[in-house]
C-alpha cells in the first residue's frame, strides 16, 4: 500500500524539519546520501535516543551542532512509512526550480459592467426626459396652432408625474440600501485588521507547510481553535531568528522585515536570541480578533473539523495565500444554513465505513438502502433546527 | 386511587373568587401603559398620537445607533507558556470537597478556563454516591462573592484597615501575643473539624503554649447525642445510621431528609427503601413525630404533631410501647394512638427498625437510645465501627470557654470558621469576654458579626481555593484540591498555627509530604487527588459490633426519665428549625439560596412565624375554610406581625399560617437576620443580598447547663399594627382545577389494583386510540417523527424528597438570573426548574395534613401549545424533542407563557443579568426597584460562576428549562468524535446529577436498552403524563407517589 509520504512529513517532521532549509533540525534532501545504512537511519528516526546512546559519532556531531535539541520519537513509524517519508524529502524540488505548489494565484478578475449599465440608465432616463420635453412643446404648439387655449406650462420639476416616479424610485433605492445595511449591521466579511506582529500565514502554512493544526490544536479538541500559546511559537524560533523568504508586503503595499517581525517575538517572550536564553519574563500579546460571534452563537471548532472532517480552508478561505489574515467568509446565519443543508454526513454503510454514531439513524439507513434517499445531509439529522448553535 | 383533593394554596382549597379571578390573567399586573391611559380613551391620553410617533422615531433612531455600525474591536490574548492540560474552551474537572462547618461532601469541579463553574457530586464517593445538596450547590456561587475580605486587616476603631502582606500580619499578631505577657490560655475555636492533616497541625501548635486547648463550636449542636451515646455506650461519638437497612422508621422530630446530620446520605439511603419495585411492590413505612411542618415530615407515611414540651413524653411512651421499663407519661389521644401504632410497627420489624430524634436534649437521646436497643438495631440500622464525624462540638466546652473568657483567663483566641455572636444563644456574653481577649485573631473569610469583632483577621481561601483533607466518616477521607489561584490576598489559617509551633513549612507542603508518606509515595497521593477519596482503616479503636455487647446502664435511662416527665410547656412554644437553603447561615450572603423558596412555604428571602391555620381564625378572625376570608386574606403578600416574647428576649415577625402546624407552636427558621455590629455596615461587612432578609432567632435559643436547646417552651406574644411582605411562590401560576397532575396511592391499594392508573389512562384515551395510538389519532395535526434520538425524562415522585438540590444545580448550570424579593413579590421568579408542593387533608387536622412534592419542568411537549401561538417561531421543536428557544429571536409577547398548562415558561420582566445593550436600564424608577442582590449579582466577581456555554439572557425575553441542551451537545459530540453510539453515561442534566436520591432519569427514548426507557417500563403501572388528556404529549413522565401509611394497611390487607 503506498504511503502518502507528503502527509506523513507534515504531519510528523514539518514542524522541525524542512526538505531544504535548515530549520530546528537539519534540510533533509540528500539525507540518504548522507546517511548511507537505511537500517541506521530507520533506527534514527524511529528512537534517535538509543542512537546517540550507542556513541555513533555522525549523530552525535550532529546533535551537538544543532545546540542538542533533543528529537521527537517515533516508534509507531513503520519501515514503508518511513521509505515515502525519505522518498518525499528525496524528489522535492530544487530551489529555484521550484514551482509553487498552487501557482500565483489567476487573477480572474471579474468584469464589471455595473458602471456601463449605470451610465447608459442616465443617457437613457436623459434622452426620455429630452424627448418628454420635446413632445410636451410639440403639443404646444400644436394647441397654439389649433386654438386651445395653453395651460401655464408646469416646469418638470413641479410635475406631478416625474416627483412620483422619483419617490418610487428614491423609496425603493432607499429601502433596498437600509435593509441591506440593516442586515450586514455586526457582519465583517473581509476584516483584516493590522496585527501587533506581522504573522505571515503565507510563510508558515504555505511555504513551510506547517500544518495548521500544529499551532490551532484547539481546533481539534475544543470549541475554540485558539491562537497558539508563545511557547509554541518559540519551538520553531528559538533557532529561526531571521526570515530569508520571499519578501512579505502590508496590504498598503509597503514592504515588511521579516527578521524584525520575528524580534518582536522575542520581545514578547523575553528571549535573547544570542545566549539562547530567555532572560526577561514574557508579555502577552494582543491580537486583533478577526471572526467575531455573536454571543448567542454556540460554534464548535472540534465539531466541525474531528466529527464533521471540515476543511479549514473551507470556512477561511485559502488561508495558505493569505499573508495578513482577512475574513473569508460572511459569518452570517444563512451562510452556515446553506453549508448544513447541502453537507453530507459521514452516515455508516453496511461495509463498515463511517461514524457509528449515526448507525442510530435506523430509518435514513433504510431509506439509502432503498433509494429513497441518496445521502444524508446535516440537515437530515437536525442541523439547520434553533438548538443546534442557540442555547 | 385516593380521591384526594390537592391544593397548593388556600385559595384552591376554598376555591375563591380571587384565585379563580388570578387564574384568568396569565399576568396579574396591569401593564403600566394602561394605567396612564385610564379612562380617558387614546387621544385624550398622556401620550398621544404625535407623541407616540415621536417616540417611535427617536426609539428608531436609538435602536440604530445602540445596535452602532462600528464593530468594536476585540482582542485574543493568549497564554505566554500554555499549562499543560489547559485547552481553552474545554471543561476540566477536579475532585475536591465541600466543607462548611463539620460537614464535608465530596464533589467534582467543572473548571472552565481557570474558572469553577459548576459543582457536581462526586461518584466515587462511598458516603454521598454522587449526591449533593441545595448548600453544597450553591457554595460555589460563595466562591464569588463580593463580601469575602480581599486582604488581611486590622480592626482600628470598628474600621478594617489593611495589613499588606503576610509577614507583616504575622509580626503584629506575635508582638501582640508577646506584649500580653506570660499570664492565661491561648484558645482555638473553631467548628467541627474532621481534617486529618489539620488536626495533628493543631495539636503541634497547642503543644508549644501551656494549657491552652481546642475548642469545637457548632452552631447547630449535636452535644445532646453525643452525651448521650457516652452515657449509654462509654463513646462520645455519632453511629453511622443505615436507614436503607430500615423498614420502619421513626423520626422524632428529625429531619434527616433536609438538614439533620448528614442530609445527604440519609436521603439516598431512604429513597432506597422508597423506590418500588412493580413485581413485589414493598417499602419501608415513615413514621414522624414532629412540631411544625418539616420537609421530612412531608415525606412521612404517618405525620403526627406535637408541642415541643411533649418531645420527651413522646419518647418515652415509644418506649415504654416498645417495652422499655419506664411508665409512659399521658399524652393526648391521638399522639397516644400514633405511638402505639408506630411501636408496634417496630416491634414487627426488630432488626429491621430505626428509631432517631433531633433533640438536643441529652436524655431524650438516652431514651433514643433504649428504643434502638429494645428493638435490635445496633448492628443492623446502626453501626458504630464506622462513626459520622461531622459533629463532635460540646455544648458545656464552649460555654466553659465563654466563661473562662469573661475571667480574663483567655489570653490568645483564635477563631476560625465560627460566628458565635450571631449564633450562639447568649451572645453578649461573648462579646463580653471577647473585649478581655488580650489577642483575638480571625481567620474567618468575611467580616461577619464575631470576626469584625476580632482585632486581627487574616481572610482563610474558599474550600475552592485551597487544599486539604476531611474525614466525614471514620476510615472515609475525601481529599480537597485548590481548583483556582486564591482570588484574594488569603491564606490558610493552619499556617498560622505552624508559625506558632515554630515550623517552617507551609500547610500546602505539610499536607503534600502527609500523604505522600501515608500513601506510600507521590503515585498514591496523585492517584488520592484525582479520586478525591481515600479509603483507609480507621484508626480509632471504634466500639466492634461483633465482639462488646452494648452496654445500657439501665439507671441513666430511668434518670433520664424521670428528668423528662417532670417539664411541662405554656399554651404557646416556640420551635427553631433549619431550612434546607439557608441552615444556620454561614451561606447568609448567597442570593441562590435566599431566592430558592422553603420546601414547606414556598416563601423565599424571609424567615417568618409557621403557624396553624386555626391561629390565624382565633387571633385575626380568618377563617382559611370560609372562601370569601381565605380570599382576602391570600391576595396581597402582606402578613400579620407579631411581637414574639421568650425568656427576656422579644422580636417582632411575621407570621404565616401553614397546614400541618400543631396549635399553639410557633416555629421559625435559623439562619436569617444577619446584622453587623453597627447595622450601617451590614451591606459591605455581611453583604448585599444578606441585608435586611429576616429576622435572627438564634437568642430564643437556650443553654441548659448541659446542651443548646433549639425549643422555647413557654412564650407569649401580641400583635401588632404592622404588616410585613413576604415573597411566596406557588401562589400564583395554577392548573385551573385540573386534576390529572397529581397522583398518588397506598401501597395497599397498589398491591390490591396495581393497573388503576394503567386502567384510567386507558379509559380516557380509548376514544382517541388508546395510549399507543394516542399520539397519532388524538389529533389533527401531522405527525412528526424523531429519527434518531428522542430525549425524555422520567420523575420518580415516590423517591424526590423535595430537598431543593436540583433547583440551585439548574440555576448554576443554565445561568438563571435571580430576580430579588421585589421581583418575586410580583411572580416574577425565573426558576426553571420549581418543585411543586400540594397539600392534601383536612385543613383543622394537623395530623390529616399529607405533602406532596413534584419537580416540575418544561415538559418538552411534542405537541407543545407554546409553539403554535409564537408569532416568530422563536420557540419550536426539534427532530429530538425538545421544545426549544431562541433567545435572539423572541420578541416577548409572551404568548407562549399564556399558552403553556405547565407554567414554565419564565419571563425576563426586567434587566437582571445586566446584559441588556442599554446600560441604564436596571433603573426601574416607575415600575419597582430591582433588590441590591440582583445588582450585586452582576458584579464582575458573582458573573465569574456564569456558563460560558449558555447564553445570558436579556431583557423582554422568554426563558425555560432547555433540557441543558449544552450537555446533549456536548455528549453527543463526545461520541461522534470516537465514532461510536451513544450512551447513557455521556450525558446527565444538571438536576439528574445533583438529585440525592437519584428520582430523576434521563436518557434517549429510541433507544430502548437506555436507562429512561427501562425505568419506564419497570414502572409501566405508576407511568403518568401530567396533563395527559390535553394531548400535549409531554417527554417527562412522572412515577405516582405511594404513601405506606399504617392505617390503611391495617384496614385493607
Amino acid at each position: 500500500m503506498a504511503q502518502d509520504g507528503k502527509a506523513l512529513f507534515q504531519s510528523d517532521c514539518a514542524s522541525c524539519h524542512n526538505p531544504i532549509k535548515v530549520v530546528t533540525g537539519p534540510a533533509l534532501k540528500g539525507v540518504t546520501s548522507r546517511v548511507p545504512d537505511q537500517k541506521l537511519l530507520h533506527a534514527w528516526i524511529r528512537n534517535n535516543a538509543a542512537v546517540l546512546a550507542s556513541g555513533n559519532a555522525y549523530f552525535n556531531n550532529l546533535f551537538v551542532q544543532y545546540s542538542k535539541t533533543p528529537m521527537n520519537t517515533f516508534p509507531t513509524l513503520t519501515d514503508a512509512e518511513i521509505d515515502a517519508i525519505l522518498k518525499y524529502v528525496e524528489t522535492y524540488p530544487e530551489p529555484g526550480t521550484q514551482k509553487g505548489p498552487e501557482g500565483p494565484e489567476s487573477a480572474t478578475k471579474e468584469s464589471d459592467n455595473s458602471l456601463l449599465y449605470g451610465i447608459l440608465t442616465m443617457i437613457l432616463a436623459v434622452i426620455m426626459l429630452v424627448l418628454l420635453q420635446v413632445n410636451a412643446n410639440l403639443k404646444k404648439l400644436t394647441d397654439d396652432k389649433s386654438g386651445i387655449p395653453a395651460h401655464e406650462p408646469i416646469p418638470f420639476y413641479r410635475n406631478k408625474a416625474y416627483l412620483t416616479v422619483l419617490g418610487l424610485v428614491l423609496f425603493v433605492l432607499g429601502g433596498y440600501y437600509l435593509v441591506q445595511g440593516a442586515i450586514g449591521l455586526g457582519r465583517q466579511q473581509n476584516y483584516q485588521p493590522e496585527q501587533p506582529i506581522f504573522f505571515s500565514h503565507k510563510v508558515h502554512p504555505g511555504n513551510n507547510q506547517i500544518s495548521c493544526l500544529y499551532c490551532h490544536g484547539g481546533a481539534w479538541d475544543s470549541k475554540m481553535a485558539g491562537v497558539p500559546s508563545l511557547n509554541v511559537c518559540m519551538n520553531c524560533h528559538a533557532a529561526i531568528n531571521d526570515y530569508k523568504g520571499e519578501a512579505l508586503f502590508h496590504a498598503d503595499g509597503k514592504e515588511v522585515d521579516g527578521t524584525a517581525e520575528i524580534q518582536k517575538l522575542y520581545s514578547y517572550t523575553g528571549y535573547d536570541p544570542k545566549s539562547n536564553k530567555y532572560t526577561e519574563p514574557g508579555k502577552q500579546i494582543e491580537w486583533v480578533k478577526i471572526h467575531n460571534l455573536p454571543d448567542h452563537v454556540y460554534f464548535n471548532h472540534s465539531q466541525h473539523i474531528r466529527a464533521g472532517k471540515v476543511q479549514c480552508q473551507t470556512c477561511h478561505g485559502s488561508i495558505t495565500q493569505m499573508n495578513e489574515v482577512k475574513q473569508f467568509a460572511e459569518l452570517s446565519m444563512g451562510w452556515c444554513i446553506n453549508c448544513h443543508r447541502t453537507t453530507k454526513i459521514n452516515f455508516p454503510d453496511s461495509a463498515g465505513n463511517g461514524n457509528k454514531f449515526y448507525s442510530i439513524y435506523e430509518r435514513f439507513n433504510h431509506n439509502l438502502v432503498t433509494g429513497t434517499m441518496d445521502s444524508v445531509t446535516v440537515e437530515n439529522i437536525g442541523g439547520t433546527e434553533c438548538q443546534k448553535c442557540h442555547y | 386511587m385516593s380521591e384526594k383533593k390537592y391544593w397548593k394554596n388556600f385559595g384552591e382549597l376554598n376555591l375563591t373568587e380571587s384565585y379563580i379571578k388570578d387564574s384568568e390573567n396569565e399576568f396579574r399586573e396591569d401593564l403600566p401603559m394602561e394605567s396612564s391611559l385610564e379612562a380617558r380613551g387614546i387621544l385624550d391620553a398622556k401620550t398621544p398620537r404625535r407623541d407616540f410617533l415621536k417616540y417611535l422615531g427617536f426609539s428608531t433612531a436609538a435602536a440604530t445607533l445602540a445596535a452602532s455600525c462600528e464593530m468594536p474591536v476585540r482582542h485574543i490574548v493568549p497564554y505566554i507558556n500554555r499549562p499543560e492540560n489547559i485547552v481553552p474552551g474545554v471543561a476540566d474537572y477536579y475532585a475536591t470537597t465541600f466543607t462548611s462547618g463539620g460537614d464535608a461532601v465530596s464533589i467534582v469541579a467543572k473548571v472552565r478556563d481557570g474558572r469553577p463553574i459548576k459543582l457536581e457530586g462526586n461518584e466515587l464517593s462511598p458516603v454521598t454516591h454522587g449526591g449533593t445538596s441545595a448548600q453544597v450547590q450553591a457554595s460555589i456561587l460563595d466562591l464569588y462573592d463580593t463580601a469575602r475580605l480581599r486582604y488581611p486587616v486590622q480592626m482600628v476603631g470598628g474600621v478594617p484597615q489593611e495589613v499588606t502582606s503576610f509577614e507583616a500580619f504575622d509580626k503584629l499578631v506575635m508582638d501582640s501575643i508577646t506584649a500580653s505577657g506570660q499570664n492565661g490560655i491561648t484558645v482555638l475555636l473553631t467548628p467541627t473539624l474532621t481534617s486529618v492533616t489539620t488536626k495533628q497541625v493543631i495539636a503541634d501548635a497547642l503543644s508549644k503554649f501551656q494549657g491552652s486547648r481546642h475548642v469545637q463550636y457548632d452552631a447547630d449542636s449535636y452535644s445532646g447525642m453525643l452525651l448521650a451515646n457516652e452515657a449509654s455506650y462509654g463513646k462520645r461519638v455519632i453511629p453511622a445510621y443505615h436507614f436503607d437497612q430500615a423498614k420502619v422508621i421513626v423520626s422524632l422530630g428529625a429531619d434527616f431528609l433536609g438538614t439533620w446530620l448528614a442530609p445527604i446520605e440519609f436521603a439516598r439511603q431512604y429513597a432506597v427503601g422508597r423506590k418500588i419495585d412493580e413485581k413485589s411492590p414493598a417499602m419501608n413505612r415513615h413514621y414522624q413525630f414532629e412540631s411544625f411542618s418539616s420537609l421530612t415530615g412531608a415525606n412521612a407515611d404517618e405525620r403526627f404533631t406535637h408541642k415541643p414540651s411533649e418531645s420527651g413524653a413522646v419518647a418515652l411512651a415509644l418506649l415504654a410501647a416498645v417495652g422499655g421499663n419506664v411508665i409512659a407519661p399521658a399524652l393526648p389521644e391521638k399522639l397516644k394512638a400514633g405511638v402505639q401504632a408506630a411501636a408496634k410497627d417496630l416491634m414487627a420489624n426488630k432488626g429491621k427498625a430505626l428509631v432517631v430524634s433531633g433533640s438536643n436534649n441529652v436524655q431524650i437521646q438516652i431514651i433514643i437510645n433504649a428504643i434502638n436497643e429494645a428493638l435490635g438495631s445496633n448492628g443492623a440500622t446502626i453501626t458504630w465501627d464506622a462513626t459520622n464525624l461531622t459533629r463532635q462540638g460540646i455544648d458545656g466546652d464552649f460555654a466553659a470557654l465563654v466563661n473562662d473568657m469573661n475571667q480574663g483567663n483567655v489570653k490568645t483566641l483564635l477563631i476560625y470558621d465560627v460566628n458565635p455572636v450571631y449564633n450562639s444563644p447568649d451572645s453578649k456574653k461573648f462579646i463580653s469576654g471577647l473585649a478581655k481577649v488580650k489577642t483575638a485573631v480571625s481567620f474567618s473569610g468575611r467580616l461577619d458579626e464575631t470576626t469584625e469583632l476580632c482585632k486581627y483577621i487574616l481572610p482563610s481561601p474558599h474550600f475552592l481555593e485551597r487544599w486539604g483533607d476531611a474525614e466525614p466518616r471514620t476510615g472515609h477521607i475525601s481529599t480537597m484540591q485548590p481548583v483556582i489561584a486564591p482570588l484574594f490576598l488569603t491564606r490558610p489559617f493552619e499556617d498560622m498555627l505552624l508559625i506558632l509551633s515554630g515550623s517552617k513549612i507551609t500547610y500546602d507542603d505539610y499536607f503534600k509530604q502527609y500523604w505522600t508518606n501515608k500513601l506510600g509515595g507521590y503515585d498514591g497521593y496523585e492517584k488520592a487527588l484525582q479520586d478525591g477519596v481515600i479509603e483507609h482503616e480507621p484508626a480509632t479503636a471504634a466500639i466492634s459490633t461483633a465482639s462488646t455487647p452494648y452496654i445500657i446502664t439501665a439507671g441513666n435511662v430511668v434518670a433520664a426519665a424521670t428528668a423528662i416527665s417532670v417539664k411541662a410547656g405554656g399554651q404557646y412554644e416556640l420551635v427553631l428549625y433549619q431550612q434546607v437553603g439557608m441552615g444556620i447561615g454561614a451561606q447568609a450572603n448567597n442570593p441562590w439560596l435566599l431566592e430558592l423558596p422553603d420546601p414547606i412555604t414556598r416563601a423565599s428571602w424571609d424567615n417568618y412565624a409557621m403557624v396553624s391555620p386555626n391561629f390565624i381564625k382565633e387571633q385575626y378572625g380568618i377563617d382559611l375554610n370560609n372562601r370569601n376570608q381565605s380570599d382576602k386574606f391570600e391576595s396581597h403578600p402582606e402578613r400579620e406581625v407579631i411581637r414574639i416574647k421568650s425568656g427576656g428576649k422579644e422580636l417582632t415577625i411575621p407570621v404565616m399560617p401553614v397546614p400541618g402546624m400543631p396549635e399553639g407552636v410557633f416555629a421559625i427558621a435559623l439562619g436569617y437576620g444577619r446584622q453587623s455590629a453597627d447595622p450601617k455596615n451590614t451591606e459591605t461587612f455581611i453583604g448585599r443580598a444578606a441585608a435586611g432578609a429576616g429576622k435572627n432567632v438564634f437568642p430564643f435559643a437556650s443553654y441548659n447547663g448541659s446542651t443548646v436547646e433549639w425549643v422555647a417552651t413557654d412564650v407569649s406574644f401580641e400583635k401588632t399594627s404592622e404588616a410585613y411582605k413576604i415573597a411566596q411562590t406557588q401562589v400564583h401560576s395554577s392548573y385551573e382545577g385540573r386534576t390529572s397532575v397529581i397522583k398518588e396511592m397506598s401501597l395497599a391499594d397498589f398491591i390490591k389494583e396495581p393497573d388503576e392508573i394503567l386502567e384510567d389512562r386507558k379509559k380516557e384515551l380509548a376514544k382517541f386510540g388508546g395510549i399507543e395510538g394516542f399520539d397519532k389519532e388524538g389529533t389533527l395535526y401531522p405527525h412528526y417523527d424523531t429519527p434518531g434520538i428522542h430525549w425524555g425524562m422520567s420523575i420518580d415522585l415516590n423517591s424526590c424528597v423535595g430537598c431543593g438540590a436540583c433547583t440551585i444545580a439548574c440555576i448554576a448550570e443554565n445561568n438563571v438570573p435571580i430576580v430579588g424579593k421585589n421581583e418575586v413579590l410580583r411572580y416574577h421568579d425565573m426558576h426553571w426548574l420549581r418543585i411543586d408542593r400540594y397539600f392534601t387533608g383536612n385543613l383543622d387536622d394537623p395530623n390529616s395534613i399529607q405533602t406532596v412534592f413534584q419537580p416540575m419542568l418544561c415538559q418538552h411537549c411534542d405537541n407543545a401549545p407554546c409553539e403554535n401561538v409564537c408569532p416568530v417561531a422563536a420557540t419550536n421543536h426539534s427532530t429530538e424533542g425538545l421544545n426549544q428557544m431562541a433567545y435572539n429571536r423572541c420578541i416577548g409577547t409572551r404568548y407562549c407563557a399564556n399558552n403553556c398548562p405547565f407554567k414554565v415558561r419564565r419571563f425576563n420582566w426586567e434587566d437582571y443579568t445586566g446584559a441588556d445593550s442599554f446600560p441604564n436600564n436596571q433603573d426601574e424608577n416607575g415600575v419597582g426597584k430591582l433588590n441590591e442582590a440582583v445588582l450585586m449579582m452582576n458584579d464582575d466577581l458573582p458573573r465569574m460562576v456564569l456558563n460560558p456555554d449558555v447564553t445570558v439572557r436579556s431583557r423582554g425575553v422568554m426563558e425555560k428549562c432547555s433540557f441543558c441542551v449544552q450537555r446533549l451537545q456536548d455528549g453527543k459530540l463526545k461520541a461522534k468524535k470516537d465514532g461510536r453510539v451513544l450512551s447513557d453515561e455521556d450525558i446527565k442534566t444538571a438536576c439528574q446529577q445533583a438529585c440525592p436520591t437519584q428520582a430523576i432519569v434521563f436518557g434517549n427514548v429510541n433507544n430502548s436498552k437506555s436507562a429512561v426507557v427501562k425505568t419506564r417500563q419497570e414502572n409501566e403501572h405508576r407511568l403518568y403524563h401530567v396533563l395527559e388528556e390535553l394531548h400535549v404529549l409531554p417527554n417527562i413522565t412522572y412515577f405516582a407517589k405511594v404513601r405506606n401509611p399504617e392505617s390503611e394497611a391495617k384496614e385493607k390487607v
